[in-house]
Order: C-alpha cells, then structure tokens, then sequence
C-alpha cells in the first residue's frame, strides 16, 4: 500500500510535531508513509474567502501531486474536509479541465483523516500509545459534519493508556475559528471562543485535544492570552506519545 | 456555465440601516449588549432543545427532509406553469390575484385597494413578505395606520423597534422588557395597559388579548402573508401559535394577502410533508396550535391574493443560489447558529437574518452596499444551519459562491495573491517558511492592520525554527 502525507501548509509551516507525529505513529504501525514535496496548500483559504480561481489552482495542484496513492493521509479536518467535499463539488460545476477533473474523481476517494486511516483501513483502535493526563476533545465542524468523523477519535483516545477522556459540554459548537472569520469578524469569533473555553475550563481537563491544529491555534491562543493553564494537543501526538521504553520494545518483539 | 447572473435586484426592507455599517460592525456593538446577549442565549437555547427532540423523535426525519427539499425543487423548476394554475384556480373561487414585480408596485397595489375601501386602518396577520417590502412605511405615507397582531410584532411595533428574528420577531427582549413597553405605549395605539400590570406571561398575554381584541372587532381590512399555496386548489395556508392571525383572516371584510412567488406548492398532497417539517423545525413543536386554510374569498368577504416577485426572478436564474427559495422560514438556522446567538438579527440589517439571511438578502438586494458584501462572511462555515435545516438548503456553499462573487478588500487582495504565489512552487514555500524560522522572535504581540483583530484576543502560535518539510529532508523522514 503507498501512503502518502497531507502534512498542509498549517502544519507544515506553525505546527511541525503535528506531522513527526503522524510519521512516527504510522511507522509503529507498520505503514511506511511518503512526504510528496511538491506539496504545498489545499486551497480552503482561498476558496473559503471568496478567491475561488486561487483555490481552484491549488486544488489541481493537489490532485496532480497525490493521484495514485492508494491513501492520502491529512492530519487536518478542515484541510481533509476541502478535499473531500468541496473538490468534487467544484468538479460538478465544471471549474476543472477534463483531465484534471477526472484526477479529482481518482484522488479524492483515497484521501483519509488520520483517524478514519487507522480505524477503518488499519483497523486499529488501540495503537500502542501512553499519555497519563486528564483529556478533553473538541470534534471540530469540519470533522464533525464534513468528514463525518463520528467517534473515531473518541475510540482512539479511550484506548490511550493512561488518558483520561472527560466529556466537553457544548462540545458541537463551532470554537469561532473559520479561517479568515477569525479576522474579518473578530467580535463574534472572540465570543464564540470565550463559551468554549469556558466549557473546556468546566471539564477540569489538562490537555484540550482536537483532529485540526486550526481550530486549536485559535482556541489555544485564547487559552494563553487568559494564562488558564490549559494545553492544546493535536490528536496525532497524543497518539503518537509512549512510554519511555516503549517503542523500542516494540520494535525489537516485531 | 454562469453563476453569475444576480437578475433584478429587489427591494428588502433595510429596518433603520443605512447600509454603511457593515455586519462586522453592527455585530460588534451586540456583543457588547450583555442584556441581547442573555436574552438571546436563553431564547435560542431553549428552541434549539426543543426541535433537537421533536425531530429526533421521527424515524422518517432524513426522507421527509429529502421531500421536502425534492418538491420545492420541482415546484421551483416549473414556477411557471403552477403559478398561473394558481391564478386560475383562486380567481375561480372569487379571489383576485395580482402580480407585483418588485416592491414599490406590491405597496401600490395594496394601497389602492385598501384606499377603495375607504378604510384608513387595517390589521395584520404576522408576515415576512410585507416586511420585505417595507408595507407598512408605505400605508403609512398614505394615511393608512397597520395594525400588528401577532403578540412578538406588537412588541416591536410598540416598542418602535425592528424584528429581529423571523419566527420570533421580539427575541431580543425578555418579559420585563416586554412589560415597560406595554405600560408605556399601548395606550398610544389603543387599549391601554392594565393597572399594575406583572411581568408574568399570563399576564402580558391577557394585556395584548385585550388590546388586540378591540381591534380585531373594529377592523374591516385585513392584510396577510402566507406559509404556502396550493396550485391545485388555490387554497392559502398561514400556520400560527396564538389565533391572532385566525382572526385577521375571519373577521374583516377585505382579505388582502402578500405571498411570495416561491411560496407555491403542486398539490393539497404536499402539505402533508411541510405541515410536518415547518413546526418541528420552526417552534419545536409536533404541531402548531393554528393552522389556516383558505380558498377564494367567504361569502360576505373579498379576498385579493399579491404575488411578489421582488428580485425571486433574478434567484431563480441562478443554478446555485436558487436552492434559498426552498425556504420555509422556518428559523431552525437562526436558532442553531452560533454567530446570530452572538450577533442578534439587528446586524444583519435586513428582515432576513441568520444564515439564510447571508444568502438570501444578498441575493434580493445585491451586493452594492458594504453591509451587503459583507453578509455572505458572518459565518464561520461551521455548518450547523446546512444540517438542520428541513429543506436541505446548503448554506455554506452558498456562502461560498456568494464570497467569490464579492468585491475584496486591497489589502485582503495583495495578501491572498501573495500567498497564492507562494504556494505555487513548493521551493517558494520552503524558502518562505525558512525566512519565517529566522524572524521568529522578531514577530510582534499584536499584529498591525486587520490581522490585529487576531492578537486582540489571542496569542500567536510560536513559528518553529525548522518547517515540516526541511524536518523530512535533513532527517530523510525521520530515518536520520
């Protein structure tokens, strides 16, 4: 099976550990994972804000670069989510050329949240991680009702020894993120933002856990402007977390 | 294949705004607004809760949705033939139908006919349409007083206020707000207040019963909107809580009814399947309370059917934004949404607020104005109207559309055709990324310009010293 990474330009750029962890997790699965470097952005930011033929040049991009893999990993809900919702609907109006067109019905099907990868086509819930730290998890709009993530995550993290995973009251509720809405509406994203923080500080938790750094750039930056002792932790590094010890022992029973 | 034909704008009622205030703006005031705040948290919240369980408690939820949303296509796609079906089928049973193609012709066609009757008053059944058209400003130039009846429009009108919301026009008041606008200005329209009057519900029901019910028996003009029609039968159908409307519909002599053009369905047959959807979704209950049927005029009573076009034409033409005539008005996506729970329906200048109001006002009206643009941006695409929504109206991705079709701010332009460049060749990311690694520390704690409305409340993330991709290749993946 060839597997590539999404790493998306987020992460690429503000949010490195996000990607070594999703490299190191899938190699302790057993999965070898390639970085296409000709990589760069899905084009959400773009599309979302109204610079459509942008966006479209960029979603050409990545088909171009990821058609024939037989899984596009994205560490990202709202990257995964552009992908796969948004592509295919550009398709349908008619923004591509023929072939790229017909690159886009190829690719698309292949593209797989990290945690939909694990769960459904590794088919693993329990993927060897240690994290002793009381955690809450915020599902993200676009994993919630663009990809449809369900509980994936949820199941992954209540296999984590060691974790505890505490439930966030309005956890449903948008953070108030929405790309450039952060900027070109700061009052209603800011006051979407103090609820939610509001219920994370309610659960008592250590670590807010989330599939899209995005949503947690935004929500994080809250947190410590309000110094509320609360981290932010991308799903893929709590899962990628060990013991010490751990994934040499691993590594040596293989 | 062009989406970009907007058609004849129309008219829509702009409630006091001049159009300059941009819905940033006006949303930054509300949030302020601890008391619109509470008011609306608490109003919303309850609704939300209650259509959550009274959809949840239907198997058949995502089918009725799909026919909901599958009829008002059809209907959409052959409006031609079943509004002149209509036309015939009212006139038949002694109504008189009129068309109005925008909103100063739909005011003059009710003004003549409320002047023929020599009337200067008339009562009103609660009604989008002619807010949309700004009826009741119109009348009034004319020496002709409209009367609101419904219990949430009489708040506003006598508080001299603009509606808010679409079901719940007075949302943004809670009762003892609702009790000091009783007290004080009933009186200059009619019946006043009791003495002593409580800020209990009961109490303020009866308050408006009495008022109300004076003018119900002194009225012999009556104007109203309508939920749907029906081609077949060219009956008329208004579903309502309070029995108000039944009134206005009963009891005066001349009926004159405003009903947008989209309003139509086939057949009696169809009401089936919106007479479930439209109260669930709308007052989260498994029925409304009243529910009007009407066909041509009662012996005794004359009735006039308008039909607004008002820039529906001009939607209509266009491949993605038509899907917003599906609307029922029903407010499941005001109730659900987290920036009206935030901003109220004031900011968004229009009689149509929340997110169908992004996409519908924009629609009617254009986009000339700066709170026109920037209506199809008060959404952070979290995609929670899309989702409840009974007729399966794709919100977001008409936001979307809307967006691309926008005016952009310079600096906003130079900034998205920079990063566009950027993300052109990898090797100008890289180079990109690494110039952002060396100037890490140099980046300040609040950003100058628009992106200063990030670093007002949050902190920036730290840039790392090493990007992702040059992480790969000097450790070739992690390997090294």
């Amino acid at each position: 099976m060839r597997v590539a990474l999404f790493i998306t330009c987020v992460n690429d750029t503000l949010f490195p550990d996000t990607g070594k962890a999703v490299v190191t997790l899938l190699r302790r699965l057993g999965v070898d994972v390639d970085f296409p470097e000709a990589q760069t952005c899905c084009g959400q930011m773009h599309l979302n804000t109204g610079y459509r033929a942008e966006g479209v040049r960029l979603a050409d991009r990545f088909v171009t670069v990821f058609r024939g893999y037989d899984a596009v990993v994205v560490p990202s809900g709202s990257c995964g989510a552009m992908v796969r919702e948004q592509y295919p609907r550009l398709a349908d109006g008619g923004a591509f050329p023929g072939a790229v067109a017909e690159a886009v019905a190829d690719t698309v099907p292949h593209v797989y949240d990290l945690s939909e990868f694990l769960v459904d086509v590794l088919g693993v819930t329990d993927v060897g991680a240690y994290f002793p730290h009381r955690v809450t998890y915020h599902p993200t709009c676009h994993s919630l009702r663009g990809l449809r993530l369900g509980d994936r995550p949820r199941r992954l993290l209540e296999q984590v020894r060691g974790l505890e995973l505490v439930p966030l009251a309005g956890a449903e509720e948008c953070c108030g993120f929405g790309g450039t809405f952060a900027v070109k509406n700061p009052d209603i994203s800011a006051a979407m933002c103090g609820d939610k923080v509001r219920n994370v500080l309610d659960t008592g938790a250590e670590v807010l856990c989330a599939a899209d750094n995005s949503c947690l750039m935004h929500i994080g930056g809250t947190l410590t402007r309000q110094k509320a002792g609360v981290r932010v932790m991308h799903l893929a590094e709590i899962l990628a977390s060990t013991e010490p010890g751990d994934a040499r022992e691993r590594e040596e029973s293989r | 294949m062009s989406r970009t034909f907007l058609g004849m704008p129309g008219t829509v009622s702009m409630m006091g705004y001049s159009g300059k205030e941009t819905f940033p703006e006006n949303a930054a005031k509300a949030v302020r607004n601890s008391q619109l705040r509470f008011n609306l948290r608490k109003a919303t919240g309850t609704i939300r809760g209650r259509r959550a369980s009274v959809v949840g408690e239907l198997p058949d939820w995502p089918d009725l949705r799909q026919a909901g949303k599958a009829i008002k296509d059809h209907t959409l796609r052959n409006l031609d033939t079943y509004l002149v079906r209509l036309e015939e089928a009212v006139t038949k049973a002694g109504g008189h139908v009129h068309w109005a193609r925008d909103a100063a012709e739909a005011n003059r066609i009710v003004t003549d006919l409320v002047k023929a009757t020599g009337e200067t008053q008339v009562v009103k059944v609660k009604s989008m349409a002619t807010q949309e058209i700004g009826l009741n400003e119109a009348l009034h130039a004319e020496g002709i007083t409209a009367y609101e009846t419904d219990l949430a429009e009489l708040i506003v009108q006598l508080g001299d206020d603009w509606p808010s919301h679409i079901l719940v026009p007075a949302i943004h008041r809670n009762r003892s707000e609702i009790r000091e606008i009783f007290v004080r200005h009933m009186s200059e329209w009619g019946r006043p207040a009791p003495e002593r009057l409580t800020d209990e519900p009961a109490a303020l029901a009866e308050a408006a019963r009495l008022h109300l019910r004076e003018r119900f028996l002194a009225t012999k003009v009556a104007i109203s909107g309508a939920n749907f029609m029906v081609a077949e039968t060219g009956t008329l159908v208004v579903l309502e809580s309070e029995g108000n409307g039944r009134m206005c519909l009963t009891l005066p002599e001349t009926l004159i009814s405003v009903v947008g053009i989209e309003k139509l369905v086939p057949t009696w047959r169809d009401l089936e399947v919106f007479l479930q959807l439209l109260p669930r979704s709308s007052t989260g209950e498994r029925m409304n309370p009243y529910t009007s049927m009407w066909t041509g005029a009662t012996e005794g009573q004359e009735f006039h059917l308008v039909l607004l076009d008002n820039g529906r034409t001009g939607v209509l033409a266009d491949d993605l934004g038509r899907q917003a005539l599906r609307c029922i008005r029903c407010s499941a996506c005001l109730n659900v949404c987290p920036v009206y729970e935030r901003s109220g329906g004031h900011a968004y200048g229009s009689v149509y607020p929340g997110p169908i109001g992004a996409i519908l006002t924009p629609q009617l009206r254009g986009m000339g104005s700066e709170l026109d643009r920037s209506l199809p941006y008060a959404s952070s695409l979290c995609g929670a109207c899309y989702e409840v929504c009974p007729v399966a109206i794709d919100i977001p991705s008409v936001l979307i559309e809307l967006r691309g079709r926008s005016r952009h701010p310079v600096a906003e332009r130079a900034g998205m055709a920079a990063a566009g460049w950027v993300f052109k060749r990898q090797g100008r990311l890289a180079r990109a990324q690494r110039m952002g690694g060396r100037m890490r520390r140099l980046v300040p704690k609040r950003l100058p310009g628009p992106l200063g409305g990030w670093t007002d409340t949050r902190d920036l993330p730290a840039i790392p010293k090493e990007s992702f991709r040059d992480w790969w290749n000097r450790t070739d993946g992690g390997a090294r």
